[in-house]
């Protein structure tokens, strides 16, 4: 397809994860078009709601299967509100993928540390599936999630059954909960000593608000983990995807195109530096 | 091809305008509108700023009539040739919505012209060559910019004077034009000497009523255009880029931001800038949207939005980005600095801001 025009898709399931959460199952609705899509976990789509322009979310399902695509989006703009009050049905535009995901291939025969904070886990939650359904060819997987409130927690039956998974560490913060939050309470980070991986045998993603991954970066790197294990998914506005528009620009790197994923090693000069 | 330079009469620009007509070119060229010099559509020479001269500093630009017969000798005023290739503003795609919701899609077709552009400056040659870098240099072309690229011959003027906010020597971009030019002009007091680089600039300029030029026009050239070398205004030569980049937190940004008014006269005036937004114009009848481009700017609060978050919340964060990317990451991107000494920003920045300024403070650690 030519991913400067949109195509046109239809929403084959709506589903509401959390008040503000929602995720569309799509379809292209030429049936080609959907035969030829193909993406990798990490990458992203630029979605349009007629009248109202275009976001990027990234592609939540799993790279494999050929008669969908799933993306979850917090209705927080004015797209993504308007596109939280579609329905089953209705039809939106779909140009993509667009960008570099995670590094699979690399990260394979390793142990694997997960890290998302927020309401930052719909990316990986592409790439957790993909390792668990192809679960002889990593190590032990880490996966940790960090939300503000306990109320900010969703998906619980995927962490559920993730956490039943063979050698699976699943590890669940909230900066602060409830009487019934049954998990620790207290940023990610300090969950850590309960990771289980061979530091010199193991890749971490992470995904999240970018405080957190800073956090989780300087903690890996007092540990001994190289920056090149460490991987990251970046956000900036997006219009054009392809590199063009300028606006994701982070020093050098199109964010678009050179990312959304990077290593730490790629863009550690100017993490964290306001205003980049 | 020829390697020589020849002589022609002022008057035969007229024949040269005429050539380019019936070629099937469409004219653009410099003239006054609105107390500045603009390129559009000429059919004469007498459509051509004749007289007129520039008078520019930081913050100012005013034209004088001084009587005499230059046709170029005048520097840039606001508009480069960016706006030729990439427009201010375009429609890209059209969404139609039929009754029963579906949504289709046509992009939006352009018919190019043949165009030819008398007076290039130097300085903007080289802004087009880094243009050209961002929209053709991968996969994902620009094809609206590449399609009104290909169809574009440039008649360079060289710089025979230059305005105080010229630094286009510290750049290595001008005041002579040397590649990326059909034809080249150099204007004398009697004559323009004329040179091609092109077969189609050849063509052009085959049936003027040419003669080898002495070399006593050649010297007068030199002295011209080695006049117009010496400007008031230059660029540090340290590496740019590291020095601006080990500087990110130093004080300068914030008392910058106190003079800047975060306009964005500078990002368009800029003939490299390329930053633009994607819009939705729906019609009011609600059965079609039309998504358009439009040039856009890193001084804007809506530049750097994400999901209730302003990346740039403060001026002194846009001003830096904008010197870090123009003098830095750029080499990285493009493999020089964005940058080509035309001066434009300093021009016209309300407040005088002057980048030259600004980068030796920097540079010398003030």
């Amino acid at each position: 397809m030519d991913i400067r025009f949109p195509h046109e898709a239809e929403i084959v399931e709506r589903i509401q994860e959390s008040p503000n959460l929602f995720t569309l199952r799509l379809r292209f609705t030429d049936p080609q078009t959907q035969q030829a899509y193909q993406f990798e976990p990490g990458q992203f789509n630029m979605l349009y709601l007629y009248g109202a322009g275009e976001v990027p979310i990234s592609i939540v399902s799993d790279p494999m299967d050929d008669n969908l695509y799933d993306h979850t989006i917090r209705a927080v703009g004015r797209v993504t509100q308007g596109l939280a009050d579609l329905h089953k049905g209705d039809y939106i535009g779909v140009r993509g993928p667009f960008g570099r995901g995670w590094p699979l291939e690399q990260a394979e025969q390793k142990d694997i540390v997960i890290v998302t904070g927020g309401l930052g886990c719909a990316p990986t939650v592409s790439v957790i599936n993909y390792i668990m359904k192809r679960r002889e060819r990593f190590g032990t997987v880490n996966i940790v999630q960090g939300v503000k409130h306990s109320n900010d927690f969703f998906w619980k039956e995927r962490y559920d059954m993730w956490r039943n998974s063979p050698n699976t560490n699943v590890l669940l913060a909230a900066d602060a909960g409830d009487a019934i939050w049954p998990w620790h309470i207290g940023p990610v980070t300090s969950l850590f000593d309960q990771l289980e991986y061979d530091p010199d045998n193991v890749l971490i993603m992470m995904c999240g608000p970018e405080g957190m991954m800073r956090a989780v970066s300087h903690h890996m790197i007092e540990n001994n983990i190289d920056e090149q294990s460490l991987w990251l998914s970046m956000e900036r506005n997006m219009q054009c995807a392809i590199g063009h528009c300028g606006h994701c620009q982070f020093g050098e790197k199109f964010i678009c195109k050179d990312g959304p994923v990077f290593s730490y090693h790629e863009i550690s000069s100017l993490f964290g530096i306001k205003g980049y | 091809m020829t390697s020589n330079v020849n002589f022609l009469a002022k008057a035969g620009l007229q024949t040269l305008i005429d050539n380019l007509v019936s070629l099937g070119y469409e004219c653009i060229g410099p003239q006054v509108r609105d107390h500045a010099i603009v390129y559009d559509v000429i059919t004469n020479i007498a459509d051509l700023p004749v007289g007129i001269i520039d008078i520019q500093s930081p913050g100012q630009y005013r034209l004088e009539q001084t009587g005499d017969k230059n046709y170029f000798r005048w520097n840039n005023g606001p508009q480069a040739i960016k706006p030729l290739v990439f427009k201010p503003e375009e429609p890209i795609w059209s969404c139609q919505k039929s009754p029963d919701g579906n949504l289709r899609f046509e992009k939006n077709m352009i018919s190019v012209k043949k165009r030819a552009v008398i007076g290039v400056r130097a300085c903007d040659i080289a802004a087009l060559f880094l243009q050209d870098k961002h929209f053709l240099h991968d996969h994902n072309k620009d094809e609206y910019y590449r399609d009104r690229r290909q169809e574009l011959l440039l008649i360079a003027a060289n710089c025979t004077k230059s305005a105080a906010t010229c630094f286009c020597n510290s750049t290595g971009d001008g005041p002579r034009a040397h590649y990326g030019y059909d034809i080249s002009l150099t204007e004398l007091a009697d004559g323009l000497l004329v040179h091609t680089l092109s077969e189609q600039g050849e063509n052009v300029i085959k049936e003027l009523e040419l003669r080898t030029a002495s070399q006593e026009e050649l010297a007068e050239a030199d002295s011209l255009i080695n006049e117009a070398a010496e400007q008031q205004r230059s660029l540090p030569s340290h590496n740019l880029k590291d020095m601006l980049f080990s500087k990110l937190k130093d004080a300068r940004w914030q008392q910058i931001a106190e003079r800047c008014l975060s306009c964005g006269n500078c990002t368009s005036v800029c003939p490299t800038c390329f930053c633009h937004s994607e819009n939705e114009k729906p019609a009011m009848n609600g059965e079609v949207s039309q998504h358009t481009r439009q040039w856009d700017s890193c001084f804007s609060q809506e530049h750097s939005y994400i999901h209730g978050i302003t990346i740039r919340s403060e001026t002194q964060y846009r001003y830096r980005q904008w010197l870090t990317h123009k003098f830095g990451s750029w080499h990285d991107q493009y493999g020089r600095c964005g940058c080509v000494g035309c001066g434009r920003c300093i021009s016209w920045c309300p407040v005088g801001i002057d980048v030259t300024e600004e980068l030796n403070a920097f540079a010398n650690g003030a």
